[in-house]
């Protein structure tokens, strides 16, 4: 039996790693020191709020992120901007609201309650003015490509002059990660491209990950907490399973079997 | 049951009893004499009870804010993610709760196959857990379409699409099945409703399940038929409860794991997309519990008779306890049988590995081998092994050793299992 059961963990741990090292399709992913990784992992404040800038300087000129509120810059796990300055934020946009009493549409200042402004108002539009392709929405773009976190940053970062034999069409770039190495994003960032509110230097690696960290916390916005809560479930499961575990022997050692 | 002859101490007691016996029951429930020597297989089928109520009671909450319209559908999934308090944690113990439950249900079924608790009495017990079984990839399998991601769009395609090989009416009942001319609006919203049925279904099915388990009582590792109660036994209340609560609960830590540290590792990235009919994504691949009949599927060249396979693969389960002719049930006495049982694990194992590879080359030459192997074992190794096998002798009780002379097999209860006995000494 206990040999059956090592063939087994063998076999599933060999089918495990395969399947690890198929998942990262030949080219390697670059790598940075996440913070947000890890049982105890969590955001970089300073790197969201960057990352935001990043986004609403940057990104936000033909991606959309749908499914973000202005307020949700100002909540605990976030970038956690004061109330005050998300809503600074939130009034430089401009919001269609209505109808008013006239029955007419009219524009106001955006308020922390309303969704991210989008570039575009809808996928044709964006696919009309980025040569046919439709930038996603990056609420979730984090999880919704494979590598995740490393795989954004390693996009952002992986802009190269095509191998001789490659030739590309106007407004098609290489890049090394891109699925199949065409892409019809330009290389969005270049150094110094933002100037930090805070000072950092804005290199292009400094923003790729500034940006991927942003990216990563608006597709899990509650990492922090289930990270948290995480780890006190599983001690508290430890726990309790010593315990049950000592009753069991102590109600067992009634019968004279092994449990 | 055999314990009628209980009756209630109390007077309020005996007068609710007599005319609805609940306290028969819960008596019956507590007193249920369990052979004293189940290992730590045995609670894989606590934990799924465990797992079944989890699903429909994180299901009910999903159900209060998530939208069945293919316009909002992925929207009201994020919502959920966002803005519902704790809506992310009802979500990850739902999606990963599934997987646990197919873990589990997997180790429940490879576990019956090692021990032989399909054979005689116990084939109905068998066969109402294969339907169980059967309704849990249906319910799974429209659950994955509920969130309107890439892989739910096209993964329903394919499935659906599946039906089309019926010749004649093939294209008919895809059309209805549907509701339309591709899955849509109202492929949504009837999956909806059967992803929120077929659950209830499947907790009538475990009534039964274990209404059927109670008459002849639990199988054990020595697979004998035991004396109940007897001191081969010990009451349902407080030994096997105790260690299946403490089970249980390392299953949890594991559970925990995954919905806290790694929610999506056994998802698809591509379901983070919104689905989109004109995109096709690279790989279709179903959920990992499906994957094993996905290899068998697509391993025969015809598409009608590759779904004929996968489903033959499931439903020639049931016919198990009568294509396993050995009258003895558990491997441990089995070297054979014990040796071909690895194989069939490994094999399904090596199924689930091809099925989540392309259908090509060297993926696709293993995935013919594997499902050729998957059935030459029930059909020919099985049937076989029961006339051929030399069985090592099997104790008379649990709490005796193995059989050592004639003299003790005077003492066996079953006269059919000495002259198994007998024959296996020689």
């Amino acid at each position: 039996m206990k040999k059956s059961i090592s063939i087994l963990v063998l076999s599933l741990s060999i089918l495990f790693f395969h399947n690890h090292s198929i998942s990262a399709e030949k080219v390697d992913l670059l790598k940075t020191d996440w913070t947000f990784k890890g049982l105890f992992g969590k955001y970089d404040r300073a790197s969201l709020q960057r990352g935001y800038q990043v986004y609403t300087e940057v990104c936000a000129a033909c991606h959309s992120m749908q499914y973000l509120s202005y307020r949700n810059l100002a909540e605990p796990g976030g970038p956690e901007f004061t109330e005050e300055q998300a809503k600074a934020i939130a009034a430089s946009f401009e919001v269609l609201d209505g109808p008013n009493s006239d029955g007419e549409m009219f524009m106001r200042p955006a308020k922390l309650s309303d969704k991210f402004v989008k570039p575009y108002e809808n996928v044709e539009a964006s696919k009309a003015a980025n040569g046919g392709a439709y930038p996603p929405d990056m609420s979730v773009l984090a999880k919704a490509r494979k590598g995740g976190a490393d795989y954004i940053y390693s996009l952002l970062l992986g802009y190269e002059d095509p191998p001789a034999g490659i030739k590309l069409d106007d407004g098609v770039y290489f890049n090394k990660y891109m699925y199949g190495n065409k892409i019809k994003m330009s290389a969005p960032l270049s150094d110094g491209l933002v100037e930090y509110n805070d000072g950092t230097e804005a290199s292009e690696e400094q923003m790729a990950k500034d940006i991927t960290t942003f990216l990563m916390w608006s597709a899990e916005p509650h990492l922090e907490t289930r990270h948290k809560t995480g780890f006190r479930v599983i001690v508290y499961l430890i726990i309790l399973s010593v315990l049950v575990y000592l009753t069991m022997k102590k109600i067992w050692s009634r019968v004279e079997t092994k449990v | 049951m055999s314990d009628s002859h209980y009756t209630p101490k109390s007077k309020v007691g005996k007068w609710f009893n007599d005319r609805l016996p609940l306290l028969t029951l819960a008596n019956h429930l507590t007193d249920y004499p369990t052979p004293k020597n189940l290992n730590y297989w045995w609670t894989f089928g606590g934990i799924l009870t465990f797992c079944l109520i989890t699903q429909i009671v994180t299901g009910l909450v999903l159900a209060m804010h998530y939208i069945a319209d293919t316009k909002l559908a992925f929207a009201s999934v994020e919502h959920i993610m966002r803005d519902v308090n704790y809506g992310w944690l009802i979500r990850y113990v739902h999606a990963n709760g599934a997987s646990m439950f197919f873990l589990a249900v997997y180790i429940h079924i490879f576990r019956s196959l090692f021990y032989g608790s399909y054979k005689s009495p116990r084939e109905i017990i068998w066969i109402l857990g294969i339907i169980i079984y059967l309704l849990m990839m249906a319910a799974a399998f429209m659950g994955y379409v509920l969130p309107w991601g890439q892989m739910s769009y096209w993964g329903a395609t394919v499935i659906t699409n599946l039906f089309s090989a019926i010749p004649l009416i093939g294209e008919g009942i895809t059309t209805w099945l549907w509701g339309g001319y591709s899955v849509d609006n109202p492929t949504l919203t009837r999956f909806y409703a059967l992803h929120y049925l077929i659950p209830f279904l499947i907790l009538g099915l475990v009534v039964l399940h274990i209404w059927a388990l109670h008459v002849p009582g639990n199988n054990n590792p020595v697979g004998i038929e035991i004396k109940k109660p007897s001191n081969d036994t010990v009451p349902f209340h407080p030994y096997i409860v105790i260690k299946d609560a403490f089970a249980l609960l390392l299953f949890l830590i594991v559970f925990a794991f995954f919905v806290f540290y790694t929610p999506n590792i056994l998802g698809h990235a591509d379901n983070y997309i919104e689905a989109n009919p004109l995109v096709t994504p690279a790989h279709i691949v179903p959920e990992w519990y499906l994957l094993p009949f996905y290899a068998i599927l697509r391993s025969v060249p015809d598409k009608l008779m590759g779904v004929i396979a996968m489903f033959s693969a499931i439903l020639i389960l049931a016919a198990l306890p009568w294509l396993d002719t050995s009258k003895i049930r558990s491997a441990v006495f089995r070297p054979l049988y014990k040796q071909f049982y690895w194989i069939l694990v490994i094999d399904v194992l090596i199924l689930g590995y091809v099925g989540a590879m392309p259908a090509e080359g060297l993926y696709l030459l293993v995935a013919r081998i594997a499902t050729a192997y998957y059935f030459a074992h029930f059909l020919i190794i099985l049937p076989v092994l029961g006339f051929t096998e030399k069985t090592n002798p099997i104790p008379l009780s649990i709490s005796e050793p193995v059989l050592a002379g004639s003299a003790m097999a005077t003492r066996a209860v079953n006269d059919d299992k000495v002259e198994i006995n007998l024959k296996s000494l020689g």
